[in-house]
């Protein structure tokens, strides 16, 4: 078709060996996303396979049983609710004002101080928290208590949502705090009323994956709160049963049946995937790790 | 077709006329011009937005083409089409025919790789490899075929760098990073490495607009002597620089916002810019509006 | 410090209410580093004992007797890095492999449901990891995959032994798993960072997208997977419940993956609750501030890569 005369070929050499590896290539990454999908699916399954069964009435209604395992889940999931309850509501305000305060505020080498720190405690052991608020708290008072568990928890949480405020906050666009300044609001009232109202759906998504993480943890649990038997509607006085924990009692019956174990393992599971569906799919925000 | 009109009624050389309206393109006359890249009716999308329509044009051999216009009309975007760079973004694709040597690249089943040895490109922004020194940066993509001989790749380097007016600035330091560079230094660092893998087709997106004049004017000194051995297309906002630099010169333009890219009008780069045909050329060439 | 003198400038002005706030929003800032100093106080107290007792010596000995009293930390430090190792020579390729994937690979669509499952992976608790690892995953290991090891290689020192459930084997396995999510979400935003316009002078010189991955972005990145992978390494050292489940606690120095063996994190939740001596707390809580100070290092050097290649050298 064209007049043009054949430019001279480049020389192919080792052409179809560079597509090769490409193609190799391509494929383990195919390979190694399949890696990590095939034992989600199995522990997504066999929680499921040996949880389920465990739902009925007395699960949900009943106490575990004193003697070996088995029994029902109750006043584990009334205590996690109130221990995680408790401890979202102090770790929000502090949270989401330490967040506001490094967007803000945090230009400086202060605010990279505090940002450092906060870094940092994201990714401490959960188990040190622990120990922390059982030499804190458990040993100062002689006792164990719901509310314990509470401020460890809230510990665990503050950092994640602090970070997670910060990068939302600072996403507000300058605009809207100029024009807000330049009608001669104060700064503090244009914080407060205009710019965390902006950013307010990525503030929750933060604060829900926040709390589905704290939701999931055992042994800052282990330390300050224990575990129980019984009913304890009282966060201030006595051990409680949480759910990671119940979990945690009903399945060191190695030899027995363990389907409470599991039930329980399941409605862990099903409250986090949860809690982190409604975060991702509600506020479309970007997760967090 | 409006463009492929205003060619028809030039009177040029047959091997330079086109056909619109879906009639197969004439037989250019041997011997006349050697064209390298044919565009025939090249249309581009991104996703649903339609941002070329029927592109039909002539890249000659040896000669340097120059694409200008208003910002928005698809310089760039027809550009990227030339080396099959277009599709990397995501939902872009191409519709037409756009041969390279007689294969159109439009084909599903031309593999880009090849395309883009063939067919370089110079992007606005220097772009060097910041992990890379100045000599690794220039051999970059020799290293993709076959092993070279140090000594084979020390003269490429020294060629290149020396087409690219770098290499007296840098023949010393060729063990530092690439970073280490002004931005007029690193273009034309950029400039050598795609001439290190001997493309036919050299395509250039604005390649001075990001850098200060004495730079700028470098560059064009390079483009000047690259012509003999190369084939340039160059996209350009600086009407004095295609004027001065190009053999023929390309204009598009839109008539709405959201209309798709036209080429309006084609030919040498002297009748363009002295006595264009259409009225929208002139007016642009003579700045009554950018 | 000028934020004193800035603050009472704001009083002076009459924006009292910009300085109350400031303030109050500082205070609660403050909670964070209050924490991790508290942490540090109260473990450097609670393991007096021990440290008076066994005194540096602590770090490697690998004593660990109930009826003597006697504890060294070398045991748990060792089952920590090497179930941390095991898991992060695992999960480290194949998250960077998934980050690929996300990032030069999946469409938009593929991108959101991967990246969704990614994300559930890494909000599985700790205790589900747990008693799935026991009591499904190390089942599946017993008969399925030890007998075809121990059968090929159970020549090699490493891989004899009574395969009890509960081992290194099953403890790697289990924490490579936890920590993939880790390593994939942070190396895929570094990924993300890497400019366009370095793939595509790639790309332009005629490279496969192998290519342009291996020699234009991961070199540019290199820095922030390195991050990545570090941070997996601390997330995986700082595993506790799991680990109670999978790894045993034998406070041995273990020569065989099919072992028994104790990590920090885990002996601590192991032994903790149930001891009566302060000996043995006060030994367990120095294993807590050595566990805490081993995983502050590695995540003020997993931060300092990440952030760093934010600031690449910058163009003239």
């Amino acid at each position: 078709m064209s007049n043009v005369t054949q430019s001279n070929p480049r020389p192919a050499g080792n052409y179809r060996h560079r597509k090769l590896t490409n193609n190799i290539m391509t494929g383990l990454a195919y390979f190694c996303t399949l890696l990590a999908l095939i034992p989600l699916a199995a522990i997504i399954l066999e929680t499921v396979i040996k949880g389920l069964p465990a739902w009925d009435a007395e699960f949900f209604t009943g106490l575990p049983s004193t003697y070996g395992s088995g029994g029902g889940i109750k006043n584990a999931v009334v205590g996690s609710a109130i221990i995680l309850g408790i401890a979202v509501l102090m770790a929000i305000p502090t949270g989401v004002i330490s967040g506001v305060y490094l967007a803000e505020y945090g230009d400086n080498r202060l605010g990279n101080g505090l940002r450092f720190v906060a870094d940092v405690m994201t990714g401490a052991p959960s188990i040190v928290i622990g120990i922390l608020g059982y030499a804190v708290f458990v040993v100062a008072t002689g006792h164990s208590a719901g509310i314990f568990g509470s401020i460890a928890l809230a510990i665990l949480m503050v950092p994640v949502i602090t970070r997670a405020t910060e990068e939302i906050v600072r996403l507000v666009p300058g605009d809207l705090r100029e024009a807000s300044l330049a009608l001669g609001i104060p700064r503090w009232k244009t914080i407060i009323r205009i710019v965390v109202p902006t950013a307010i759906s990525g503030i929750v998504t933060g604060v829900i994956l926040a709390t589905a993480r704290a939701a999931g943890e055992t042994a800052p649990l282990l330390f300050t709160v224990g575990t129980s038997n019984y009913m304890n509607y009282n966060p201030f006085e006595g051990q409680m049963m949480t759910l990671p924990l119940a979990v945690y009692e009903q399945s060191s019956y190695r030899g027995e049946v363990l389907q409470t174990a599991w039930g329980g393992a399941l409605l862990l599971l099903v409250v986090i995937v949860a809690l982190n569906l409604i975060a991702r799919l509600a506020f479309r925000s970007r997760g967090i790790r | 077709m409006e463009q492929s009109k205003t060619q028809r009624e030039q009177s040029v050389p047959d091997s330079k006329r086109r056909t619109g309206d879906g009639e197969t393109p004439r037989e250019q006359e041997p011997g006349k011009r050697d064209n390298v890249i044919v565009a025939e009716d090249l249309t581009a999308y991104y996703g649903s937005f339609k941002a070329l329509d029927s592109i039909s044009m002539n890249i000659e051999r040896n000669k340097i083409t120059a694409l200008i216009g208003p910002s928005g009309c698809g310089k760039s975007t027809y550009l990227r089409c030339l080396n099959r760079m277009h599709e990397v973004i995501g939902g872009a694709r191409m519709e037409g025919r756009l041969l390279l040597d007689g294969q159109n690249m439009v084909d599903k089943d031309v593999d880009p790789v090849q395309v883009r040895r063939r067919v370089g490109m110079v992007f606005q922004k220097p772009n060097p490899f910041p992990t890379m020194t100045i000599y690794d940066n220039v051999v970059a993509g020799l290293k993709l075929e076959k092993r070279r001989k140090k000594s084979e790749l020390n003269d490429i380097v020294e060629h290149t760098l020396k087409q690219a007016a770098l290499w007296d600035e840098v023949k010393n330091k060729l063990k530092d990073s690439g970073m280490s560079l002004s931005g007029g230094q690193q273009q034309r660092l950029c400039i050598a490495r795609t001439l290190a893998v001997e493309p036919e087709v050299i395509l250039m997106d604005e390649p001075a607009s990001a850098l200060d004049p004495m730079s700028t004017q470098k560059i064009e000194d390079a483009m000047e002597e690259l012509k003999e051995q190369y084939t340039v297309v160059i996209v350009t906002h600086n009407m004095q620089q295609a004027a001065r630099v190009s053999d023929y010169t390309g204009f598009f333009f839109i008539e709405e916002q959201g209309d798709p890219g036209r080429l309006w009008e084609f030919d040498d780069t002297q009748k363009i810019f002295s006595n264009p045909e259409r009225k929208e050329t002139e007016d642009y060439v003579t700045g009554r509006f950018g | 410090m000028s934020a004193i003198s800035e603050f009472f400038k704001k009083f002076r002005r009459g924006n009292s209410g910009d300085a109350v706030f400031q303030l109050v929003a500082l205070v609660f800032s403050l909670v964070m580093p209050v924490t991790i100093l508290a942490i540090f106080i109260v473990l450097w107290q609670e393991s007096e004992i021990s440290r008076q007792e066994f005194g540096i010596s602590f770090l490697w000995d690998k004593t660990w007797s109930n009826s003597d009293q006697v504890f060294g930390a070398l045991t748990v430090i060792y089952g920590t890095l090497v179930t941390s190792a095991v898991a992060i020579l695992l999960a480290g390729p194949v998250g960077v492999g998934i980050a690929a994937f996300l990032t030069e690979i999946a469409s938009p669509r593929v991108n959101s449901v991967v990246g969704f499952f990614v994300e559930i992976l890494a909000a599985v608790p700790s205790i589900v990891y747990g008693i799935w690892g026991f009591f499904v995953f190390a089942v599946f290991l017993r008969d399925w995959i030890v007998p075809p090891i121990q059968f090929l290689f159970g020549w090699i020192p490493v891989f004899q032994g009574n395969f009890t459930l509960s081992t290194i084997f099953t403890a790697s396995l289990v924490l490579s798993v936890m920590i993939l999510p880790t390593v994939a979400a942070i190396s895929r935003d570094v990924l993300n960072a890497v400019p366009r316009d370095q793939r595509e002078a790639m790309l332009a010189l005629g490279s496969t997208r192998w290519e342009m991955f291996s020699m234009a972005v991961l070199p540019y990145a290199r820095g922030g997977v390195l991050g990545a992978i570090l941070l997996g390494v601390g997330r995986a050292m700082g595993e506790t419940i799991a680990l109670t489940y999978v790894l045993g606690n034998a406070q041995v120095l273990f020569t065989s993956f099919f072992q028994q063996g104790s990590s920090m994190a885990q002996a601590i939740a192991s032994l903790f609750g149930a001891s009566t001596s302060n000996v043995l707390r006060s030994s367990l809580l120095e294993i807590g501030l050595l566990l805490f100070v081993l995983t502050f290092l590695i995540n003020v050097g997993a931060r300092f890569l990440v952030t760093s290649m934010s600031n690449q050298p910058s163009r003239r």
